[in-house]
């Protein structure tokens, strides 16, 4: 679709962590905006946060491995009026400080910025224990959050200047691996908007981050089976722009989500809530099936948990059986 | 406050809280009641001695910060605010009850005044450290970040990675005071979970240490005086303390630090605490 300026598929694709993006990202909004700050546990380097650091090196804090002290350090900081931006991976921020993240950033409603990186199995040899997977659904059930989850480092660096402006909690999942370049610097984000990447008719391909690739995947093998798939890309899982996905889902009337994290309380489920009330419709959630990752090269784990294009296409004709 | 009062009108003050604190408890059915009676010596001293604010103008730019950590005490707190012009002290009787500004725990963006919202206990000191952080960033450090914590709470690992952060960057506007009433829920902390030497512990991770009788509205002023002098370091003020303090049967007994009153109970402390405020004032006059 044009007015999305997406790169063409069929061409070269960059590919890019995601996190990279993130890191550019808050180097310029720390340009922007003085009150701009970051911390981080321990992995400078790995969340992209290095950028920041070099740059203003009185405005980043090095917290240590100290998950807890990370994000309440930053609720700290955000009631003097800073905005903070506080990094680890995403299985330890949000993972191990969940509750710091609850009372002192959400209930308190100060904007703290929780970066967690290297969420899903893409991951890859670092195995399980390093896979975030339930982020998502950790995030998304606390009031006031805002969840993002960015498809490309281009993405990544606008939702990053983006949420410098935004006045709530937010919380920004990246991922570790090259993921290839879709977006272009015309791209439109903002935050809580839901984008129609691919227009059809047939069934909505529902997608957020890394999947989102994948789904446009999808809609090519589909449209050779003569299925036309709308793709919509969700950056934003929290506040969910329900009249985007609505508008497609009465239009096709089946649905496939995509995402790599745990389908329980993730992307999926939150897609299934909004329908159960809204626009019941035949669905599949294409994502972790209650399970654990482990070690593997990030491809291998990709198609081995069915985290791909030929997957999204899989559940793509079995919604649409359903739908018959 | 900027015009000192003498010591003696500190203690009524703090015996005022006590009374209070009884009535609030009683009439809502629930809450601590050994920490907050324990802590009147240290609220008054915060409220009507140490600390900078305006309760006409609680988000004042000039202000100290104040963090209660162990937010189950806070019902002195909101005595301590009420007697101090945050609100009518009417208003202490909603305490716990529904549509009410004063939650059971204390949440920031209910009542103005209150500087964060806190309960799970842990991680009032690393927001202080935030709070100086930033403090310092913006070359605002004539402004002070109090933090009154408990005993038990030092069970909890964040505290500790708060204490090696503050002691890394040297967070000298930082002065905390540990509410040392050896006692937790379960009993006494040396048995539920030994703290063992804190003073020590405390100095190790590279905190100037004082220890006073926090039952002492004086000492607790001379501490904080004594602590703002202190320019290398964060300061801890380990404030030793008697649950319970003021009334008789609640003195020391851990039973008490999750309980209220009941309507006979609180006739019984309330005329001890009055009893107690008329040797105060004999004592003085």
């Amino acid at each position: 679709m044009s007015d999305m300026h997406l790169v063409d598929l069929n061409g070269k694709l960059e590919a890019e962590p995601i996190r990279k993006g993130f890191g550019r990202g808050l180097l310029a909004a720390g340009k922007l905006d003085v009150q701009v700050v970051a911390a981080c546990a321990d992995l400078t380097d790995s969340t992209q946060m290095n950028l920041f650091k070099a740059e203003f090196p009185d405005r980043f804090i090095e917290i240590g491995v100290a998950e807890q002290n990370l994000v309440t350090v930053g609720a700290g900081m955000a009631a003097m009026g800073k905005i903070p931006f506080v990094s680890s991976y995403a299985a330890f921020s949000p993972g191990r400080n969940w509750e710091q993240i609850r009372t002192t950033i959400c209930l308190n409603n100060r904007p703290v910025k929780v970066v967690g990186s290297h969420a899903g199995v893409s991951v890859g040899p670092d195995g399980a224990t390093h896979q975030m997977l339930e982020d998502i659904a950790l995030m998304r059930v606390l009031p006031n959050m805002v969840v993002i989850a960015p498809c490309d480092s281009v993405e990544a660096e606008k939702a990053t200047l983006a949420m410098a402006k935004d006045k709530r909690p937010n919380y920004l999942r990246l991922a570790r691996e090259a993921t290839p370049v879709i977006t272009t610097a015309d791209t439109p984000f903002e935050i809580g908007r839901a984008y129609v990447f691919e227009k059809g008719a047939d069934i909505s391909l529902i997608a957020t981050g890394t999947m989102t690739y994948q789904a446009l995947l999808a809609a090519e093998l589909l449209f050779k089976d003569g299925i036309e798939a709308e793709v919509i890309h969700v950056p934003t899982i929290k506040p969910l722009d329900a009249e985007t996905i609505l508008k497609s889902v009465r239009k096709t009337g089946a649905v496939v989500t995509a995402e790599e994290g745990q389908i329980i309380g993730g992307l999926g489920g939150a897609i299934a809530e909004l329908l159960a009330e809204e626009y019941p419709a035949p669905m599949k959630r294409v994502g972790m099936y209650d399970r654990f990752g482990e070690s593997g090269s990030p491809d291998e784990l990709l198609t081995h948990f069915g985290l791909d294009a030929k997957h999204i296409r899989l559940a793509a004709h079995a919604v649409l059986d359903k739908k018959r | 406050m900027l015009q000192k009062l003498p010591i003696e009108q500190l203690d009524k003050i703090a015996n005022d809280i006590r009374e209070d604190i009884i009535k609030m408890l009683e009439h809502a059915g629930s809450g601590h009641s050994a920490g907050p009676l324990g802590l009147a010596d240290i609220f008054a001293a915060l409220y009507f001695d140490i600390l900078k604010y305006d309760p006409k103008k609680p988000d004042w730019n000039e202000r100290d910060l104040f963090l209660l950590s162990n937010g189950h005490c806070v019902p002195v707190q909101y005595a301590a605010m009420a007697r101090a012009g945050y609100f009518d002290r009417k208003e202490l009787m909603t305490l716990r009850q529904l549509g009410s500004r004063l939650q059971g725990h204390p949440e920031r963006t209910k009542l103005p005044g209150l500087e964060t919202t806190s309960g799970p206990l842990g991680s009032g000191l690393s927001q202080a450290c935030g709070m100086a952080l930033a403090l310092r960033m913006d070359k605002q450090q004539h402004r002070w970040v109090y933090v009154v914590m408990g005993d038990g709470e030092q069970d909890e690992g964040n505290v500790w990675e708060a204490a090696m952060l503050a002691g890394k960057y040297k967070l000298n506007n930082i002065i905390a005071i540990t509410d040392r009433n050896n006692i937790q829920i379960d009993g006494p902390t040396e048995t539920v979970m030994p703290l063992g030497d804190l003073k020590a512990k405390w100095q190790a991770f590279g905190w100037h240490v004082l220890e006073i009788n926090g039952n002492d509205v004086e000492a607790v002023i001379d501490a904080c005086a004594m602590g703002r002098a202190i320019q290398e370091q964060p300061v801890m003020i380990i404030a030793h303390t008697i649950p319970g303090k003021g009334v008789d049967f609640m003195e020391n007994d851990f039973h008490w630090h999750g309980s209220p009153p009941n309507h006979e109970q609180a006739v019984k402390a309330l005329h001890e605490l009055r009893t107690l405020g008329g040797k105060i004032r004999s004592e003085h006059e």
